[in-house]
């Protein structure tokens, strides 16, 4: 096949041949970067939570009125809890992942650091046991090493230890090998680190995107009045029964209060990423109809051509082509077309990453993704001239010798 | 002749209609897709209050240790709570109001309601001047109020409802975290969306407060504090009046730029004194933004809503593009039928506005069926479980966006390969027939 002829008849066709080249590299940049931020956005729905996901449920509650006997409650409440068939381990926590709210506190090896690390601040009595952390080193809380909240706050209690996320440890000492050292994040003295646990994610999204795993789990034990949350670690088959008999007996314990939320982790995690979802179908259905677009366009415009060269196809086949060396033509020419368009959009589609990198927070435009693009876009041309070049080669020889 | 023109367009556009279908469609799913992302940008951009945003200004002060300053340093997003007291006190501002959002426990007095909670602000008494704040029945507080921390309130309509069965609730009492408030207030429909006066709350659209309570009593009855807080220290208490914390917005109402200006020193010179006091350590740092600035400077409306424009508008660009290179396959492939248009004596200029026509009609189908994918678009966006959805809606301004965007993309896309078109020399079409 001579790429010469081919060259030349599309230097007869200029506009035509820019605009389907133009179209395609605009096609390639924008779906290059589509398929980028889909990627992105997945492996963020994706990403683990360090928690026990399926056999955790939170209730989020509130008392009504001041209440003096908070903590008395809060043990009773707990206790009730824990007798409930089916539930492993209860905490009044804080936060709990997914939970949007967050507690954070600055962190550091040294004392008083202007430029602490901010980290999510995990705090209630057994609460590591609760969400299920994976330790990696080092030990879990003992039962007398947990202090309250309140005697933190009025600085006459001390929180003597910590344990970490390993994002967290290998951030502030650059390993994760780091039990036993000391590290800032409360009080006067430090937190001599007694853990480490697998990647624990922040509640929400808190700072950069990777940050997300800077969280600290704190020996403080708090009231629910305080904490407003009571995780339940329970059996995975029977999460929504028990939710339900869980709110039935915190009722029973006290009933002035009011039940503010009742979720399964997995709803909370649904609802979590709502947007990010959406972002996805969006981006994917956007692609999917630019690349209809340019497939039409492709058709449309061979089409065209394949009118306009009616009389050179005959005289072409007269002298002698085959069928397929017509089929071949056009398919080379696409092919022609396809791969400058590509260059430009692979060109265009690192110039849209760099826009956006700098307007969006979205990090560099991945080399695998031109090739995809490039090989999407190669097969589409093939496919949508594969039409018209079967016209085409189906035009008869005596064609040469009629005038159109 | 722009009927005539009209008619050979529809001859024209009739004859190949698989061209012409794909063609619209092209026009039609890059203006939908465009104006649903355009029409959501443009709701959530909206000027919340627009009759008195210049007016409005966000105050900020720098009252933190020296510990770690850095001239870069931002400015805390929020005040605390000396200094906000203190600067409503001061009252040197044409109206101010210290401000934080909460949430009570309430006890309906019917039987037949369980307790629930309600969001509420615990504000000053200009809150509901200075945000022209529509009231039903009855009035907000006064500064004596304030000052005396009355167990006043002001309620939303849909509470009053819920709680008294009527409108007209002024006189009755509400019972709040087990503290009986004397509603004084009922106000009319009112959300600004977005929640411009306190942006922290998790989310800048949000539903309204149900109930307004004085800031000072609220600090009596001691009710609850929702948003962010921001402490410098451990503090026992976090909420004191002397709390190394910030967690109240402060708004004040400058009405010129000379008052703004002077606002400003006070703030500064407040600043000083508060150092000389012991109280600050860093250098004076202030800042006034008015309500457009704040919720640019806050960034409300967010990325992902930006990016989807930005990929509808290259999606749009793409269809250009496609339709440019059909037109022009179309319009060449009539080189003949024109040919014989200018023998008989038709100018270029005749030739291009016909063939413009032809675009332009394109342009207006695809203008209404892209109305109605922008429509499907925009009941897909409300339908997603997004605090915003239920804003976006079409209004007139964007129903004529819709159709001056497809038109003039479609005229756009005609004028090349009219150009061309019109460019055919009348002898060579002739003479191959």
């Amino acid at each position: 096949m001579h790429v010469r002829p081919i060259i030349s008849t599309l230097g007869r066709h200029k506009t035509a041949a820019t605009l389907i080249v133009l179209e395609i590299a605009l096609t390639c940049a924008i779906v290059c970067n589509a398929l980028f931020l889909v990627h992105e956005r997945i492996a963020r729905i994706e990403r683990p939570s360090g928690c026990v996901e399926d056999e955790l449920v939170r209730i989020g509650l509130t008392g009504i009125g001041t209440k003096t006997d908070a903590n008395v409650l809060t043990t009773q409440d707990l206790a009730a809890l824990r007798a409930i068939p089916g539930v492993k381990q209860v905490a009044s926590t804080n936060m709990v992942p997914y939970g949007n709210s967050s507690w954070n506190n600055d962190i550091s090896t040294i004392k008083d650091d202007p430029n602490g690390t901010n980290a999510a601040s995990y705090m209630g009595r057994d609460l590591l046991e609760t969400l299920g952390a994976r330790l990696i080193a080092g030990r879990a809380f003992t039962p007398n090493e947990y202090v309250d909240l309140e005697a933190v706050e009025a600085k006459t209690a001390h929180v003597p230890s910590i344990i970490l996320s390993r994002s967290l440890a290998v951030h502030l000492f650059g390993t994760a090998d780091v039990v036993g050292k000391p590290v800032y994040a409360t009080g006067e003295e430090p937190q001599i680190v007694v853990g480490v646990i697998e990647d624990l994610m922040r509640p929400n999204d808190f700072g950069h995107p990777e940050e997300g795993y800077y969280s600290m789990v704190a020996p403080v034990q708090l009231p629910y009045t305080v904490a407003g949350t009571y995780a339940l670690r329970v059996d995975p088959n029977r999460r929504d029964e028990i939710l339900a008999e869980a709110v039935v007996t915190l009722d029973r314990v006290d009933p002035a209060r009011i039940i503010l939320k009742q979720q399964t982790i997995e709803q909370m995690r649904h609802d979590y990423y709502n947007k990010d979802r959406a972002m996805t179908y969006l981006l994917l259905g956007v692609s999917l109809a630019l690349l209809v677009i340019t497939a039409l366009g492709i058709v449309g415009l061979a089409s065209f051509w394949v009118q306009q060269r009616t009389r050179q196809i005959g005289i072409r086949r007269a002298l002698g082509a085959t069928r397929g060396h017509i089929v071949r033509y056009f398919q080379l020419e696409n092919f022609i077309l396809a791969t400058l368009g590509i260059v430009l959009g692979m060109a265009l589609a690192y110039g849209i990453n760099l826009v956006l990198m700098a307007k969006y927070a979205v990090p560099r435009l991945p080399g695998e993704f031109l090739p995809i693009g490039a090989v999407l876009l190669w097969l589409l041309g093939q496919l949508a001239v594969l039409g018209p070049a079967m016209r085409a080669s189906t035009i008869a020889p005596a064609v040469a010798t009629r005038t159109v | 002749m722009f009927g005539y023109y009209l008619s050979l367009a529809r001859r024209s556009l009739g004859k190949n209609r698989g061209l012409t279908a794909l063609m619209i469609l092209a026009i039609a799913f890059g203006v939908g897709a465009s104006m649903t992302t355009l029409t959501v940008l443009h709701v959530l951009s909206v000027d919340p209050i627009p009759a008195k945003s210049h007016d409005l200004y966000f105050v900020q002060l720098d009252p933190r240790k020296l510990t770690g300053y850095q001239p870069t340093d931002r400015l805390p997003q929020q005040v605390t709570r000396y200094d906000g007291e203190a600067l409503v006190r001061a009252g040197k501002a044409d109206r101010q109001a210290v401000m934080t959002g909460g949430s009570a426990a309430i006890e309906p007095e019917r039987t037949d309601l369980k307790p629930f909670y309600a969001d509420g602000r615990w504000t000053s008494s200009d809150f509901f001047t200075m945000f022209d704040v529509p009231f039903l029945a009855g009035a907000g507080w006064t500064a004596d109020d304030d000052l005396h921390a009355s167990r006043v309130v002001v309620i939303s309509r849909p509470l009053a409802e819920k709680l008294f069965g009527t409108t007209n609730a002024v006189g009755r009492s509400l019972r709040a975290e087990g503290t009986q408030l004397r509603v004084i207030g009922v106000i009319a429909a009112w959300e600004p969306q977005p929640h411009f006066y306190d942006l922290n709350m998790g989310g800048a659209y949000r539903n309204g407060e149900q109930l307004f309570v004085p800031f000072s009593t609220s600090r009596e009855i001691k009710l609850s504090h929702d948003g962010s807080m921001d402490c410098w220290e451990a503090s026992p208490d976090s909420t004191a009046l002397n709390a190394p914390c910030v967690w109240l917005q402060l708004w004040v109402e400058l009405d010129s730029p000379a008052k703004v200006a002077a606002y400003r020193d006070f703030l500064v010179e407040y600043s000083k004194e508060q150092q000389r006091a012991g109280r600050f350590q860093r250098p004076p740092n202030v800042a006034l933004s008015d309500v457009m600035t704040w919720l640019a400077a806050n960034k409300v409306v967010p990325d992902d809503t930006r990016l989807q424009t930005w990929i509808a508008l290259g999606f749009l660009l793409v269809c250009l593009v496609n339709t440019v290179g059909l037109l022009l396959t179309k319009f060449l492939r009539r080189s003949p039928e024109l040919g014989v248009r200018r023998a008989l004596g038709a100018s270029k200029r005749a030739v291009f506005v016909q063939l413009l026509v032809e675009a332009g009609t394109i342009g207006v189908a695809g203008g209404v069926l892209g109305l109605g994918l922008a429509w499907l678009g925009l009941w897909a966006v409300r339908h997603q479980p997004t605090e915003y959805g239920h804003l976006a809606r079409l209004d007139v301004s964007m129903l004529a966006a819709t159709f001056g965007l497809a038109l003039v993309s479609s005229l756009l896309a005609g004028i090349l390969p009219a150009w061309r078109a019109c460019q055919v020399a009348p002898a060579i079409q002739l003479k191959s027939h």
